[in-house]
């Protein structure tokens, strides 16, 4: 047999650049942005290993999406076409509301809400960290996807990209312990922030004085205030609100008004911040005069 | 040229290792997945210790954080760490019989997951569930067969 090592000290050695090494990554990493482009690199190549992970459950996705009567997909698609029959009616009124909300929104000088850049991405069921909560998508930075970027679905809020390789993407959900989303009560607009818990269906409330009127079953909306996420979609609703003498605070929970155990598409949005601050700058410059002639018309 | 030719063997043993690792499973099995990474990587480190040991130990701990989304280094620091400590004792690690060798095996596990955990506490507020310990003792059960196939393996294709 070969001597092994002249001595110990060469693994000692290598143990100790090993440490330094992890340290230096998990400081660089965490606290520097900039590192954030090395590691849409790195996502890149592991990428492969990801969707060979998903095949498994993507087979047996194919094998239940096979084995259905003809019964079932009838009345699937029956179904299917009374719900858009009556989605199609709704958007008709929802056409006229929103044209309605335009002018409104002109007269009061308010930026006009631009339509936004849409894509469905599906979820790769792939094992990931225990320690945080977050899901993996199949669209990544060729599909423009940047960090950052606000992830709803079609019952509310979901969260937001934290990690992006070429093909892949990963999505921390809003009840992560490190996730924090800022909501206002739609009922009567109080903001607050809406913290992760750790646990998937629970959010907090922190700061809220004792005398905030905030109610049990009470609906947060986004208030964009942080930038990351667009206004006015559901994110939670309170599903505790004590509070004990003697303590600064109240103490406010809420559960994710989606169902974050269950995802299996999500709707990545584009709010291009620069192009909508141009638009209600232009928007504000160009109809400030139009609005002085309609008051003076008027 | 054999030296290549092992080199391919393990480093397909240790993907297949990593895909295990990020392979879902029904929720209520995940937290008893054992540590796939760490166990294969624990029997080349101890039957080749001039081979494989932290370097590789370091490298695959990355891609694992790579592949779970964890903050890059937390398991290469984890595995170097109890993989330092196999390759300091190999030659103890191979005299034992297979369930003494389960029960250290067992033992550095924890010791690997605590360190993830340590580590991860340091960045953000997290807590510790004991059913985060859970996949140690799976970890335990399974070492016997991974001992097994991967001597088989390395028998086999004469890796030494």
């Amino acid at each position: 047999m070969k001597p092994i090592f002249a001595t110990s000290t060469s693994l000692q050695l290598r143990l100790f650049f090993a440490v330094i090494a992890s340290f230096s990554l998990i400081i660089f990493d965490s606290k520097f942005d900039s590192f954030s482009n090395v590691r849409v690199y790195l996502n890149t190549a592991v990428s492969p290993l990801i969707y060979a992970a998903d095949i498994p459950s993507e087979m047996l996705k194919g094998v239940s999406n096979t084995v259905v009567t003809r019964r079932d997909l009838k009345k699937q698609v029956q179904e299917q076409r009374e719900k858009l029959f009556i989605q199609q009616v709704q958007l008709l009124e929802f056409k006229h509301l929103k044209e309605e909300n335009k002018r409104l929104r002109a007269l009061l000088n308010s930026p006009v809400h631009a339509d936004q850049r849409k894509l469905v991405a599906e979820i790769i069921t792939v094992n990931s960290d225990p320690f945080s909560l977050q899901v993996v998508i199949n669209k990544g930075a060729i599909d423009g996807i940047y960090i950052g970027q606000p992830i709803l679905n079609e019952q509310g809020v979901v969260g937001q990209i934290v990690d992006v390789s070429a093909t892949y993407s990963r999505v921390l959900l809003i009840t992560d312990i490190t996730h924090g989303i800022p909501v206002r009560v739609q009922r009567n607009d109080i903001r607050a922030i809406a913290n992760g818990s750790g646990e998937l269906n629970s959010l907090t409330l922190p700061y809220v004085p004792h005398s905030t009127d905030i109610q049990v079953g009470d609906v947060l909306v986004t208030s964009g205030l942080g930038g990351v996420f667009p206004e006015g979609y559901p994110v939670a609703t309170i599903t505790d609100f004590t509070y004990q003498m003697g303590q600064p605070y109240a103490q406010v929970e809420a559960k994710p008004i989606v169902a974050l155990e269950r995802i299996r598409y999500v709707l990545l949005i584009w709010d291009d911040e620069e192009n909508t601050a141009d638009n209600s700058t232009e928007n504000n410059n160009v109809e400030s005069p139009t609005n002085a002639d309609k008051e003076g018309t008027l | 040229m054999t030296y290549a030719n092992g080199r391919f063997k393990i480093i397909l043993t240790l993907i297949i290792a990593l895909l295990l690792t990020v392979l879902p499973v029904p929720e209520p099995l995940n937290n008893f997945r054992p540590d796939w990474l760490f166990l294969v990587l624990g029997y080349w480190c101890m039957a080749l210790p001039y081979r494989v040991n932290i370097g590789y130990a370091w490298i695959t701990g990355l891609v694992l954080d790579l592949l779970l989304g964890a903050p890059l280094g937390i398991h290469s620091l984890a595995l170097s760490i109890v993989i330092y400590i196999i390759v300091m004792n190999h030659r103890l690690i191979r005299n034992l019989s297979l369930w003494q060798q389960a029960l250290v095996v067992g033992f550095l596990a924890g010791l690997n997951k605590l360190v993830v955990f340590w580590a991860e506490k340091l960045l953000f507020d997290i807590t510790i569930t004991p059913m985060y310990l859970w996949s140690i003792l799976t970890t335990m059960l399974i070492w016997p067969w991974i001992f097994l196939i991967l001597r088989k393996i390395r028998r086999q294709f004469a890796i030494s």
